[in-house]
């Protein structure tokens, strides 16, 4: 069973690719590292797969999900933290897909947040403004969400940028509970060793993909050369491309 | 006296309990609005809105006179017109809101300008402009209170979506589609809201009513809900002694429910709970923990 299926996917802007000809597979239940430089196209494809982003061309089959059963955590959330908004009401917006325009909030579902809180180590956050939260416990606010989405696809854009070590240790350890319970999780990554030690599956990606599969055979000095030579610049100039699918995963 | 000053006006002359009447209904609808209007960064779209009713209510006015309802409905269909236009070209294009906006409402304001220039009296400019809220008859009332409870019955229903939206628009788009809708109904709400002051205050200062108390409410809380709740009263009061300013001193009326406004609004940046200066400069001595 796949959780994701990439039919010669080109994601970009303004016909300009950012990721070219991908195509494969992601298992359910599976944990995909995304690596690659910056402007490798990491977030677009993040982005195309929670459908924010349309395709240019080929096209991802979510197998069976709807999107309602993705939960995103973007790279640079567009959020407005001068909102009056408390961390209690901010995390219940997770429950939208119980609660939609009308649900009631009831003593379960009260209780359910306030444990997604606590288990992102924000007991007695409840009745804070977001405003006045640190960057690394916004970003713990950020996974409680997420924990209560209670979503089968889990996608999260460089989820441990400028966040330090004990947050990022607790943090990883809800991704690996996620994954324990049998959800699929991609993360677009940067730190090599994290990835190496906790991630099963890595997606090499430089405008393309380089290369695809268990993270021990396909995380190697070679790859990340290749990557790291890539071409940031869009060609203004260039031609249509005709090229078909030059890469398809194992 | 202080009863001849501060309630006989109102047991003694029903214009001025229609007019009572007309800015609590006002109050009640624009204060929640403009508190949105104010967290979604949109203070001046409110504004540049009112500008963009200009042109219909100006039609209204040249097909059949001084009828509240039809420039009412001309001022509905010019500002619609206006806020979707704008709100579908930003949504569409990589254009910002504001910017789209701004283009719509100089040339719906160009054109209003250009429709009374060509039929109107100085007089009937003067109304277009300021508004007179102590002419209200019974229909405008019955206009004004229905606008009034259809917006609080609306914001109810896209209450949730507008909200998040507000916060976190990304997370909106990933979970529902609810949000464009969402924010296009709101933008009408402005538009009804607008016109709405339109008749009591006229086109220039519709807005204050909803922006002012908002601005106020910033100052005392940081809970949504108390904001709007401390928005509708400051609105209410202001209106109140707008009223009695106005009928003590011969100030027009509009004006006097403005600066009646503008007063709270100084009081509350110099002494307001959360943020006022006053707090600013003598925080007390910090705090354990």
């Amino acid at each position: 069973m796949a959780a994701l299926h990439f039919h010669n996917v080109t994601l970009g802007y303004d016909r300009h690719p950012a990721v070219h000809h991908l195509g494969g597979k992601i298992a359910l239940g599976s944990l995909v590292a995304v690596i690659g430089p910056n402007g490798a196209g990491k977030s677009t494809l993040l982005r195309g797969i929670v459908g924010i982003l349309r395709p240019l061309d080929g096209s991802i089959h979510l197998g069976g999900l709807d999107s309602k059963d993705i939960a995103y955590l973007p790279q640079s959330a567009e959020i407005d933290r001068s909102f009056p908004i408390s961390v209690f009401d901010f995390v219940s917006t997770g429950l939208w897909r119980a609660a939609g325009l009308f649900g009631g909030i009831g003593k379960a579902a009260r209780d359910k947040i306030l444990r997604a809180i606590g288990s992102v180590g924000l007991n007695g956050f409840e009745n804070r403004p977001i405003g006045t939260l640190s960057g690394g416990q916004m970003q713990r606010v950020l996974f409680a969400r997420v924990l209560l989405q209670d979503a089968s696809l889990i996608v999260l854009d460089e989820p441990f940028n400028a966040i330090d070590s004990k947050t990022t240790a607790d943090l990883l350890a809800l991704v690996k509970h996620w994954h324990a319970e049998g959800r699929t999780v991609l993360a677009a990554l940067h730190d090599l060793e994290m990835v190496r030690n906790h991630f099963s599956e890595t997606l090499v990606l430089a405008r393309g993909p380089v290369a695809w599969g268990p993270t021990a055979e396909v995380l190697t000095p070679e790859n990340l050369l290749v990557a790291m030579r890539m071409c940031e610049a869009f060609d203004d100039s260039a031609a249509a491309c005709g090229e078909d699918g030059r890469f398809q995963a194992a | 006296m202080l009863y001849d000053a501060l309630i006989g006006p109102f047991t003694e002359f029903e214009f001025m309990r229609r007019a009572l009447a007309a800015v609590i209904a006002l109050a009640l609808a624009g204060a929640p609005i403009g508190v949105f209007l104010m967290l979604r960064r949109m203070s001046l779209v409110g504004d540049a809105m009112a500008h963009a009713i200009l042109p219909g209510a100006a039609v209204g006015f040249l097909l059949s006179g001084l009828n509240l309802f039809a420039m009412t409905a001309g001022g509905l269909i010019a500002g619609f017109a206006v806020a979707i236009l704008a709100g579908v070209v930003a949504r569409s294009t990589g254009l910002k809101e504001d910017a789209s906006l701004a283009t719509f409402y100089l040339a719906s304001l160009a054109l209003g300008v250009t429709i009374v220039s060509i039929k109107g009296t100085n007089i009937d400019l003067l109304h277009v402009l300021f508004g007179n809220i102590l002419a209200m008859d019974d229909q405008t009332l019955l206009v004004v209170a229905f606008n009034a409870t259809i917006t609080l019955l609306v914001l109810a229903v896209i209450y949730r979506p507008l909200v998040i939206e507000s916060v976190d628009p990304l997370f909106l788009r990933t979970v529902s589609r609810a949000g464009g809708p969402a924010h296009l109904v709101f933008l009408a709400l402005v538009v009804i809201n607008l016109v709405n002051g339109f008749q009591a205050l006229g086109t220039l200062l519709a807005v204050g009513l909803m922006i002012l108390p908002a601005g106020i409410a910033r100052f005392w809380s940081r809970d949504l809900t108390a904001m709007i709740c401390i928005a509708v009263v400051a609105a209410a009061v202001s209106g109140y002694a707008g009223l009695v300013l106005s009928f003590q001193t011969r100030v027009p009326s509009g004006p006097a429910i403005i600066l009646v406004a503008t007063v709270l609004y100084v009081v509350s940046v110099l002494f307001g709970r959360v943020g006022g200066i006053l707090r600013q400069l003598f925080p007390g001595r910090h705090l354990e923990a």
